[in-house]
């Protein structure tokens, strides 16, 4: 039990240090004084809470919303490369928020979140296809059948937003900045389109880190165990689905965050669904704050696309993670 | 406990199965024996119900499977599949632990001390307590499998479905794993249907067999009605022998090999014989098939060595078997090839004869000591004296199981005659005597040449070692009083 506990506090710590480093680098330094006694320097709290905190909130929101999706996705698989990204959910998210933009779709009492919701729609409906198409292909699901078809619908759904963005003229452009990732000047709002949906999604994978452990071993095994396996995939999916399309709804297509966030936890904490759920979460939205502070930190003042830095990390973690999977003889 | 009633299924239009019937009762163990390919595994699934029957039902406790739903069944049946590759590492723990999911429920349902009190007694059952905190895949597939079984323990269900629990297992762990195993089917009365490839392990632990063959069951019975040379010849395409289990009253199999030695001339011929003062002995160049009551390697064996050794009256006998070993070993003859028997008798006065039949021949040899003749009818208590009479009986032939034992009573009464031709008397009763109190008799064959299924009296082969053995124990009396007088 201590182990787990620590396993917590750890986490927690890093999480606060990224947030209290997020808000006060920049090229304004602000003390972290002014977190507490906002009185003390009002320009800089103005700056703090209305630009550098949403924007901190939102990269931990889409952090750990992609890396809880992740972590949950490879259990469900039991493939240690499936992520968001990698399996081609984030591109069928992207253009359901592109075709919102393109077709100016607004659903009445949806308002605010037909955005993220139809984001939502297109990550389910791109993870159905690709687990059908994998099938299909290969019964056994292989590693590497499920990647491959991953990148072949990523690439399908890539060339279908190039043609809608390529069609709007000016006016999307700024769209291609969008895709790339970046949590900048979102300003609250984007948190409040995000945030119902993490929780939610969140708590819904949760429920289910028992059935994770479980499928692990396989489906067949799982239902021995006594899984209603049916039904956990298809909540599972909902949620890992849920997550991803909120995430890339308010912050474009970030890569990579779902496999190495997962993946860490795995080694230092272990498999254990029950916390590589939790502690995916937090440790995500930790690893995003950091990565969009180095983003806009590290050639300032131009900022780089948060997804430079992830795909930066993630990439070499992937062949890594591929490594080992093939010489392991597993 | 478990019906299963006219069961049949698949994959797609494949059909596996094929309207299979058979039900277990609680505490019993049924084992499923079958060829590759033959439907276990199709039939364990439709079973477990991680595969629709196309018809049929499964019913526990007189309900259809397909009723329960999923966490329930799980609480009333285990399965241990075969061992797969899995991606991610666990520890020991956490896989056993995975075994208490069905007994949980609730969004916040933590551990229960029951959970943890079944997680702790299955890893010890597997003797995987150890391991605890150690990783699946730093373990070997054995150990593994243990993990598994394990888990399905941990279950704490009353039906226990295992596909070849013994798998990727040494000797020393598979008996301990089925023991385990048994032992809890018979203190938790649980409900027990297990695959094997091995028909012996099967035939010693399961109460019923069932023999399968093309999706269907060929014989279901206890194993004496199922581990039968036919039905298992005719099911797996291989010769087969069955014999008894040395312990157990269980059937037991042995592969025939399809190499066979080369029927070398072999042939025992009494000039080969070796007779000293110290002991007779024969060399074969093939080992014989043999049955004795020697000191070394009684019983039945293959041996290519034959020794009868002279030891002086006052030989310790207490501890025989060693000193015979040591002394065969100290011969340059591997004991293990060896079949030795003692005698106080002076060896040189043995009777070595070759006895012809139109079949073939046989050679006998007997050493014979009466000074302690024994009337067996007469019950008497006595104390043990010296003198033995020895008697082998080499048949240059195929000789079968009956063949063997008739072979040794021809000898008997054929010794017995002797003695009473030769009017040995029991100096304790006053009878005439019909053997003495330390006789041996040895019957070996070659197992080349003619077959004999019989041995009896007026077979060809009984009347030579009637003959034969009356003729070689009477000389060997003559020999032995002349060296008396002398």
């Amino acid at each position: 039990m201590s182990k787990s506990v620590l396993a917590y506090v750890v986490s927690l710590v890093l999480l606060g240090g990224a947030v209290v480093l997020g808000v006060t680098v920049g090229t304004v330094p602000i003390s972290p004084a002014v977190i507490w006694n906002p009185s003390s320097d009002e320009a800089a709290a103005n700056i703090l809470w209305n630009i550098r905190m949403p924007r901190v909130v939102l990269a931990g929101l889409v952090g750990a919303a992609l890396a809880i999706a992740g972590a949950a996705f490879q259990g469900l698989l039991k493939n240690p490369l499936a992520d968001p990204y990698t399996l081609g959910v984030s591109s069928g998210a992207a253009v359901g928020a592109v075709m919102t933009l393109f077709f100016g779709i607004s659903i009445p009492f949806l308002g605010l979140f037909t955005l993220p919701v139809i984001s939502m729609i297109g990550a389910l409906i791109t993870m159905l296809a690709v687990m059908g198409f994998a099938r299909l292909v290969d019964r056994s699901m292989k590693m590497e059948t499920v990647i491959l078809t991953g990148i072949i619908f990523s690439s399908f759904l890539g060339s279908i937003m190039s043609l809608m963005i390529a069609l709007t003229g000016e006016e999307l452009r700024q769209i291609i900045g969008w895709l790339l990732g970046s949590v900048s000047m979102r300003g609250w709002p984007y948190v409040q389109m995000a945030l119902p949906f993490v929780l939610v999604g969140s708590f819904v994978l949760w429920l289910y880190r028992r059935e994770l452990n479980a499928m692990l071993f396989g489906e067949e095994r799982a239902q021995h165990l006594g899984v209603d396996v049916k039904r956990s995939k298809l909540a599972i999916l909902i949620g890992g689905s849920v997550l991803t399309g909120s995430a890339v709804a308010v912050s474009g297509t970030i890569g990579f965050v779902g496999l190495v966030v997962p993946h860490m936890t795995r080694l230092v904490w272990g498999s254990d669904h029950r916390h590589v759920l939790p502690l995916s979460f937090i440790n995500g939205a930790a690893l995003l704050i950091v990565c969009d502070l180095v983003a806009r930190t590290i050639i300032s003042p131009t900022e780089l696309p948060i997804g430079v830095i992830t795909a930066f990390i993630g990439a070499p973690v992937f062949a890594f993670i591929f490594f080992r999977q093939r010489r392991g003889g597993l | 406990m478990l019906q299963i009633e006219n069961l049949s299924g698949g994959y797609g239009d494949k059909k596996i199965v094929d309207r299979i019937s058979f039900g277990v009762e609680k505490g019993r163990m049924l084992g499923i024996l079958g060829p590759n390919g033959s439907g276990k595994s199709t039939l364990m699934k439709l079973i477990s119900g991680v595969l629709e029957p196309t018809s049929g039902v499964v019913r526990v406790d007189g309900r259809p499977v397909g009723d329960f739903p999923a966490k329930e069944l799980a609480r009333k049946m285990a399965v241990l599949p075969q061992l797969h590759a899995h991606a991610f590492s666990h520890t020991v723990r956490e896989t056993v632990s995975l075994g208490r999911y069905p007994h949980q429920s609730g969004w916040f349902s933590s551990w229960s001390a029951e959970d943890e009190a079944a997680v702790q007694e299955a890893m010890q059952l597997m003797d995987i307590s150890h391991y605890e905190s150690t990783l699946l895949e730093e373990m070997s597939g054995g150990e593994q499998q243990r993990v598994f079984v394990a888990q399905a323990l941990a279950q704490n269900a009353a039906v226990l479905l295992l596909d070849e629990p013994t798998n990727h297992l040494d000797i020393n762990h598979q008996k301990e794993l089925l023991d385990t195993i048994k032992k809890q089917a018979i203190e938790k009365e649980l409900t027990i249907i297990s695959i094997f490839h091995d028909i012996n392990l099967a035939s010693m632990y399961c109460d019923e067999l069932l023999l399968m063959d093309e999706g269907s069951i060929v014989r279901k019975g206890e194993p004496h009605e199922v581990v039968r040379t036919h039905d298992v010849e005719s099911v797996y395409q291989t010769r087969v022998s069955n014999h008894p289990h040395p312990e157990l009253p269980k059937p037991q199999i042995t592969l025939l090999p399809g190499v066979r030695r080369k029927p070398a001339g072999l042939k025992v011929r009494a000039e080969d014989f070796l007779v000293t003062p110290e002991f007779v002995a024969y060399q074969s160049q093939l080992p014989l098939k043999t049955v004795s009551s020697a000191v070394v390697n009684a019983g039945s064996g293959w041996f290519r060595n034959f020794l009868n050794r002279r030891v002086d009256a006052s030989y310790n006998i207490d501890n025989s078997y060693e000193e015979m070993v040591d002394y065969i070993e100290d011969s340059g003859l591997k004991a293990t090839d060896t079949v030795a028997m003692m005698t106080a008798v002076r060896t040189e006065h043995a009777i070595v004869r070759e006895y012809k039949a139109d079949f073939g021949n046989i050679v006998v040899a007997v050493t014979a000591g009466v000074g302690n003749g024994v009337d067996v009818s007469q019950a008497v208590a006595r104390e043990q004296r010296v003198g033995t009479i020895n008697t082998w009986i080499m048949v240059n032939g195929i000789l079968s199981d009956e063949a063997f034992i008739q072979a040794m009573i021809t000898a008997t009464e054929a010794k017995t005659k002797a003695l009473q031709h030769e009017e040995v008397i029991d100096p304790l009763t006053g009878t005439i005597a019909t053997g003495t109190s330390t006789d041996s008799c040895l019957v070996a064959a070659t197992q080349q040449g003619e077959a004999l299924p019989y041995a009896g009296p007026i077979t060809e082969v009984g009347k030579l070692i009637g003959t034969g053995v009356f003729e070689c124990t009477v000389e060997a009396i003559h020999l032995y009083r002349e060296a008396k007088k002398a």
